[in-house]
């Protein structure tokens, strides 16, 4: 009688990752070759994870563990260096008449603005994200997104967050999205400590259903991400628990196929503590404990932290507090 | 990191109401029963739950007398309509008091909270009201103009879902102008017994609905009563026969609703990760204790190494334990009878050579409770693959082509469900024409709906519940 899972056999599936992206054809190949999701079953799972009743330490926990995996993000037109600055200095010590907040994960902020955000969270520990290529649309020459990626990497970003390109996906130009991931790699620096980490967005609300975020999420992991991540957060839908749920499966059965563990981002849309339990229970159960890490998984929302806050002093006074009572960058 | 423990999240036991004895539903009351009365226990602990007052031989008689009664003189010929205010009233009353009734449930039968409160006691609520919908209807079936009742029905059914079972038998007795007493399983009595008291609630007339609680004999001697024009069981196979043996030749209707050993079948173009959360929830739903559980999993030889990882990755993750805490996937075996039988046939496994898995959650200290158990290696002949188990042991066969996959799967006596794993349409529906299984669900498992009828072929039984054939049985048409 053993109690053990099988240890999976890695030797053969990396043979069989080295040649799905040998040309265009054999990338399709094996794209479409993976298994299909099951839409009524992927959301009937989703809803039963979402039945999981966390609360007292379970819940304390929970919450400093969500708030430690935030990437707080400002991703306007109006942003400015003010704008910037606030918000580092909430990410650097979040709640600071408790200072057993944990710092968020990262300030995620747009290519211009990522000098500011080095600048402020200098020696805090929290790292500064910058979205590129061409963020949101992803609808400009490659030239373009090389250039926007180099700037925030100049200015000292260390997580760059990069769009696919939707209409070469959806096109069906998969050898395309994969060439533009590989450079955009590349220009995150040379492949060492120093390098970047590379954040690869689907827009999974653009994409044509659950089969297809699953093939996005291979060709991402194919191509050298870091992470995979679901959505801007410019349109909606953006982070279901259905489409997370897809993206731990896929770094789940990369980690299978090749024993490298790869991360998961879960952006827009994901606005109560309640909702972001949710999530941490995927994760802990769908990929598995060891990925309720920051580093490998992550909140991309603006609005996330105010209710984390709010709900951990509800757990340490009893009672709910005003917002007014929490400071909002 | 620290690892993350979820905390118990404890339905509250009190909310059951629950009372120290309960006693049997006679034409309208609950009165005394001549029999012995028993002890139920809650099998996550052992303790005694309460006490209950069974039947004599006695209280059979006079609560079929009180059936015929009741059906002659005020239940039959009452307008349909009439009788479905009652039971749109009855089904209120059961998803008023859902909470009260899923906690009673889990109390009573060890099944977890989060199964009682999301499957049982809705769908019995939904069972009662489909049929209501149905009581002046009834001749638009497409069962012959005018079908009349067939008139007093004698129910015996089992301790895996007491309440709903219940529900099951009594929804569409009732619509369809038939009286009933019915004989909830001797290890799980109560929520029959509320059941009765939310029908006196509802103001349903007296005689129309009797509850007599008891073990075999009370079922034994409902059965062969002369009194009865039908006799509707859901139990285990053996009993099933005994009851057609007793029956063979009196003219008194039957529908049987026995055993299982369902094959969920797993093709290599299946939906990986759902097909795995159907096959843990085709085997470990309600513990095993299914008759259409999917306890034989056919997958695709070319998948079975991958599939078997993965399954075995997602059992690990089930939670077993105390059956009130909201995030128990797994609560506790029936009784200690059951659990005996579960772990013979598990060394059954190991003697014929099948190896055995075990998840390695932990089991609480006491209590009834059997860890999630997957057998592989398992070939047609062996009992595991041949025999119901009633609890969470899952055996694990391969096949190589689609015509192996369904002769495997109907290489049974029984034949009550099974389900089909692919994305490709025509292969699902090739492979459903030829299982011998009175339900095929394909990309999901253990659905359940009151419009849709359920029931076996061979050793599963015979006769459908549910959905408009399902009232074939109720009529006289």
């Amino acid at each position: 009688m053993t109690t053990t899972v099988p240890a999976p056999r890695t030797g053969s599936r990396a043979a069989e990752l080295t040649d799905a992206v040998r040309d265009d054809a054999s990338l399709r190949r094996f794209l479409h070759g993976l298994p299909g999701v099951d839409q009524v079953g992927l959301e009937r799972r989703s809803a039963a994870l979402a039945t999981r009743s966390i609360k007292k330490e379970s819940k304390l926990q929970a919450l400093d563990t969500a708030i430690s995996m935030i990437d707080l993000t400002t991703l306007e037109g109006s942003d400015t260096p003010g704008k910037v600055r606030s918000l580092c200095a909430q990410a650097r010590r979040p709640d600071p008449g408790h200072p057993d907040v944990p710092p968020v994960a990262a300030v995620c902020v747009y290519p211009d603005l990522a000098g500011v955000a080095v600048e402020a969270l200098r020696g805090s520990g929290v790292t500064v994200a910058a979205v590129a290529t061409a963020f949101p649309s992803g609808r400009s020459s490659r030239a373009v997104k090389l250039a926007d990626t180099a700037l925030a990497v100049d200015a000292g970003a260390s997580e760059i967050d990069m769009v696919i390109d939707r209409g070469a996906w959806l096109s069906g130009r998969y050898g395309q999205v994969f060439d533009e991931i590989v450079a955009v790699r590349a220009a995150c620096g040379s492949d060492d400590s120093s390098r970047a980490h590379l954040k690869v967005i689907l827009e999974t609300g653009e994409l044509a259903g659950y089969d297809d975020v699953r093939r996005a999420a291979w060709l991402a992991l194919l191509a050298g991400a870091d992470v995979v991540k679901t959505s801007t957060g410019k349109i909606s839908p953006a982070a279901t628990l259905p489409v997370v749920q897809v993206l731990l499966q896929s770094v789940r059965d990369w980690h299978r196929a090749t024993g490298e563990r790869r991360g998961v981002k879960a952006a827009g849309g994901i606005r109560t503590a309640k909702d972001a339990v949710k999530h941490l229970v995927a994760v802990h159960e769908v990929a598995g404990p060891e990925w309720l890490t920051p580093e490998l998984f992550r909140f991309g929302a603006s609005s996330l932290l105010g209710d984390l806050l709010r709900q951990r002093r509800t757990q340490a006074l009893g009672h709910y507090e005003s917002t007014d009572r929490i400071g909002n960058a | 990191m620290a690892t993350w423990e979820y905390s118990p999240a404890p339905e509250s036991a009190a909310l059951a109401q629950l009372r120290p004895s309960y006693r049997p539903f006679v034409d309208g009351a609950f009165v005394d029963g001549g029999g012995e009365p028993l002890k139920t226990v809650n099998p996550a602990t052992e303790e005694v739950l309460a006490e209950v007052g069974t039947a004599s031989a006695q209280d059979v008689d006079t609560a079929v007398a009180a059936a015929r009664r009741a059906q002659e003189t005020t239940w039959g010929p009452m307008r349909g309509a009439e009788r479905a205010k009652y039971l749109f009233r009855i089904a209120r009353i059961v998803a008023e008091r859902s909470r009260e009734l899923a906690v009673l449930e889990t109390l009573d039968n060890g099944k977890p909270i989060r199964e009682s409160r999301d499957i049982d006691v809705p769908t019995a609520s939904a069972h009662l009201f489909h049929h209501a919908g149905w009581a002046d209807k009834l001749g638009y079936a497409g069962l012959g103009p005018d079908p009349r009742p067939v008139g007093v029905v004698g129910a015996v059914i089992p301790w895996n879902f007491p309440l709903l079972m219940a529900t099951w038998k009594i929804a569409p007795a009732l619509a369809c102008g038939n009286t009933v007493v019915l004989k909830p399983a001797e290890t799980t009595p109560l929520t029959a017994l509320v059941l009765a008291e939310i029908a006196a609630e509802a103001g349903l007339p007296a005689g129309v609905l009797n509850v007599l609680p008891g073990a075999g004999d009370v079922g034994a001697a409902l059965v062969g009563h002369e009194g009865l024009d039908k006799v509707a069981f859901t139990g285990s196979t053996d009993v099933g026969k005994q009851i057609q043996q007793r029956l063979a030749g009196t003219g008194r209707r039957l529908t049987l609703e026995l055993g299982g050993k369902a094959a969920n079948i797993v093709y290599d173009d299946a939906p990986i990760d759902q097909a795995v959360e159907g096959v843990v929830d085709g085997i470990f739903f309600n513990q095993g204790h299914v008759c259409c559980a999917g306890s034989r999993l056919l997958v695709q030889e070319s998948i079975a190494e991958e599939f078997s990882e993965l399954l075995l990755r997602r059992i690990e993750t089930l939670r077993v334990g105390d059956p009130l805490d909201k995030n128990t996937d797994v609560g506790a075996i029936n009784s200690r009878a059951q659990l005996d039988r579960i772990v013979d046939l598990a060394a059954a496994g190991d003697a014929e050579g099948a190896q055995r898995w075990t998840s390695s959650c932990p089991l609480p200290e006491r209590g009834l409770f059997f860890p999630p158990t997957v057998f592989s290696g398992v070939e047609q002949t062996m009992r595991v693959a041949r025999e119901e188990i009633f609890g969470p042991v899952l055996s694990v066969l391969t096949f190589r082509t689609p015509e192996e996959a369904v002769a495997k799967a109907n290489n049974t006596p029984y034949g009550l469900s099974a389900g089909i794993w692919t994305e490709k349409g025509a292969k699902a529906m090739w492979t459903a024409q030829r299982l011998r299984a009175g339900v095929v669900w394909t990309n999901t498992f253990n659905r359940f709906d009151p419009t849709s009828p359920f029931g076996g072929y061979r050793e599963s039984g015979f006769g459908r519940e549910g959905g408009r054939i399902g009232l074939e049985a109720y009529l006289d048409a």
